[in-house]
């Protein structure tokens, strides 16, 4: 019987309809505007932040961050004499943050772009404010190569970078032993930012005589990972070394706890947000970031009040680099008292001084654009000292020691090929 | 021992194949009865999760897992009810933007009630961990799931095989016509198979929340696995989608095996050979509906 020549009135529109519901999913995609709405010449920023997909919680506490400060600079006059105005917007994938990016600076003619969390469309923005010679602060996204061989004159990098995290944290597993001689089996996100981490860690890894065994690239949009637990386990490492990013760290560390192995975990990348999620008695391992929310310093305990306040939760990473990216351009703006991109840049390279309610305070490089900051080695309490459900990580002093220069953890000159 | 890892692989598939069983039976059972693609299928799972999370406080992990897809049941009476009975015999198309329209209304929702960040969501202590069984290692936790899965699968099975209500379902699949000359209106039954596809989705959420990141756009993230199975397996039957559940677990497991930057594109490579020489499906019978 020929099935195909009976069945074809009956299987096409069936098919079709499948297809076009493949469609549909793919542009859920898509998101949609937070804020907008011109108001009488306000200074307008452009920030896109990705608010859906892997790394979409982390966006959600961006915006938060931003709003926040946004709010205080207006309640205390504004810049310049003018309303500062965000407009927030999902940057979802490269393609559609650049081309909002444009958008943004032709329809909404904003002054300055800023924001990002995913590397390879902090990448795209910042192609495109280069092609404008607009101003973008590349807060969240770590990839080294957005500040080396990609880096360009009108885009400055908050956020620590790869190479920093891993020098962070692999300072304190070398004190642990967990390098020297040891096989090492890494995991890494299978994008940009997850091949630049895996770049770092490999000569991190060389240079205290360790061995990478094995290195696994695993896509964003995994959500199990039960076959790569057991090539892990096939392959017996000493140390797994977790170069994940987003819901795929989370997802990895509980079901690495759900298997029950053993091997200590080296983290590369982890934001507080996802270590939330992951829960108490399913994270472990040592982990380095940015900020995080008990620090004693009284600019960050003031944030952590007013952050809790408004929003009823604890301010995670990228709430607090929101906050201080938007405040740090604000002050450009006030001290230049202008909105001229050559001035502000200027300023940035100055090496102008920036409280970011850290015990130090913070610079850029001029010749990379990365501003200068301190970072912190964390790991997770033993589950009988566990407090609360947001209450089990315990955060490291801070590095660079207070007697070391904010550089050494940084790729230095010689090592990286930016240039402007 | 080389080989014995690649069987891992493949065994460790087959488990995981329960837990896409689960995702695109309810699909694959709403779509051969009622003729609508249903995409806030991935909404009931993640309904499933977080209701999870609420039930879990009150009734532990046990009673959640029998209560939560009861109560997504009943949300599924006023899917069926108020949503879907106004779309059997319309457009597809309208369906499938109604089912879209409301799996983005359920991620809102999700968000605006319990926050857009993941919620934390552990299993009982007492599953932790994995067993040996001969060389292979599976995690405790997941053969708890397959057993569940077994379960489940075995009742839907005998529902639809062995009982007059399945009887009424499978005649409604093929002649659909002919059983509302026999004078039984149908509704009704979409009704029960609207509750019985929306809670498995949630039970699906209720099972996976523990090991998954539970947050508000994880509905979408199974669709598409959930779809690429039952297209897989073929419309209608519903042994071509157990066949293609565990396939694509499988291949997946032997991907990832060899090249694991491959592991997700399997699945899509599998579907692509399966539809090129069977376009029907593994099992797909020819249903003479909704046409």
């Amino acid at each position: 019987m020929k099935y195909g020549k009976q069945n074809t009135g009956a299987s096409i529109p069936r098919r079709t309809v499948l297809k076009s519901g493949a469609a549909l999913i793919g542009s859920a995609a898509f998101g949609f505007p937070l804020l907008g709405n011109a108001q009488s010449d306000p200074i307008k920023i452009g920030h896109l932040t990705p608010m859906t997909g892997f790394l979409g919680a982390l966006g959600d506490y961006a915006v938060m961050g931003i709003r926040l400060a946004a709010e205080q600079i207006n309640a205390g006059g504004g810049l310049l004499g003018r309303k500062l105005e965000v407009i927030s917007e999902d940057s979802v994938n490269p393609q559609v943050a650049s081309s909002k990016a444009q958008r943004m600076i032709e329809r909404d003619r904003v002054m300055a772009l800023m924001g990002e969390i995913s590397s390879a469309s902090a990448l795209a923005i910042s192609q495109v404010a280069a092609r404008n010679k607009i101003l973008f602060l590349n807060t969240g996204a770590r990839s080294d190569t957005l500040r080396g061989k990609d880096c360009n004159r009108y885009t400055f990098h908050i956020d620590i970078p790869v190479t920093v995290m891993v020098n962070a944290a692999g300072e304190a597993l070398a004190r642990d032993g967990l390098i020297k001689g040891k096989k090492i089996y890494a995991l890494t996100a299978d994008y940009l930012f997850g091949h630049d981490l895996s770049a770092a860690v490999r000569k991190f890894v060389k240079a205290h005589d360790g061995t990478i065994i094995g290195d696994e690239l695993v896509a964003t949009d995994v959500t199990d990972f039960s076959p790569y637990l057991l090539k892990i386990r096939q392959a017996r490492p000493d140390v797994v070394a977790c170069n994940l990013a987003g819901n795929q760290v989370t997802n990895f560390v509980k079901q690495y706890a759900e298997f029950g192995l053993q091997y200590p975990i080296a983290g590369f990348n982890l934001n507080t947000a996802d270590a939330w999620a992951a829960g108490a008695g399913n994270l472990s391992g040592i982990w380095p970031t940015v900020w995080h929310h008990k620090l004693r310093t009284p600019g960050s305990e003031a944030f952590v009040a007013e952050f809790t306040k408004k929003y009823n939760k604890i301010p995670e990473n990228h709430a607090w680099i929101e906050y201080i990216s938007l405040r740090i351009l604000a002050q450009a703006i006030t001290e230049t008292k202008s909105t001229d991109t050559d001035k502000l840049i200027a300023y940035l390279e100055s090496g102008a001084q920036f409280d970011i309610l850290k015990a130090r305070k913070a610079y850029f490089r001029p010749w990379d654009h990365q501003l200068m900051q301190e970072a912190y080695p964390f790991t997770v309490m033993p589950p009988d000292q566990v407090k609360g459900p947001q209450d089990f990580l315990v955060f490291g002093d801070p590095v660079p020691a207070p007697d070391q220069s904010l550089e050494v953890l940084a790729p230095p000159k010689s090592e990286n090929t930016c240039v402007m | 021992m080389e080989f014995v890892f690649f069987l891992e692989q493949a065994v460790n598939g087959l488990v995981l194949g329960g837990y896409y069983l689960l995702l695109a039976l309810g699909l694959s059972l709403i779509f051969s009865v009622g003729g609508i693609v249903n995409l806030a299928h991935g909404a009931f799972y993640a309904i499933g999760a977080y209701v999870s999370l609420e039930v879990m406080r009150h009734l532990g992990f046990g009673g959640s897992i029998v209560i939560t897809p009861v109560l997504v049941a009943l949300l599924g009476i006023l899917f069926e009810r108020f949503l879907l009975r106004r779309f059997y015999t319309a457009d597809p198309i309208l369906s499938l933007l109604v089912t879209f329209a409301l799996a983005m209304v359920v991620e809102q929702a999700i968000r605006m009630i319990w926050g857009a960040s993941p919620l934390p969501s552990t299993m009982p202590a007492a599953f932790k961990g994995s067993v040996a069984i001969g060389d292979f290692l599976f995690s405790r936790y997941r053969l708890f799931i397959l057993l569940v899965v077994l379960l489940v699968m075995t009742g839907i099975w005998l529902l639809l095989h062995k009982t007059p209500f399945g009887r009424v379902i499978r005649a409604g699949v093929q002649k659909p016509d002919m059983v509302a000359a026999l004078g039984i209106r149908l509704q009704p039954y979409m009704t029960a198979i609207v509750m019985l596809g929306v809670a498995t989705a949630a039970l699906g959420g209720v099972l996976f929340g523990p090991i998954a990141v539970v947050h508000p756009a994880m509905g979408s993230e199974i669709m598409t696995v959930a779809f690429v199975v039952v297209i897989i397996g073929g419309l209608g039957s519903f042994w071509g989608v157990v066949l293609a559940a565990m396939l694509v677990g499988v291949v997946r497991g032997i991907t990832i095996y060899f090249e694991s930057a491959a592991g997700e594109a399997s699945m899509y490579v599998l579907m692509f050979l399966v539809l090129m020489f069977r376009p029907r499906g593994l099992l797909g019978k020819r249903i003479e509906r909704f046409e």
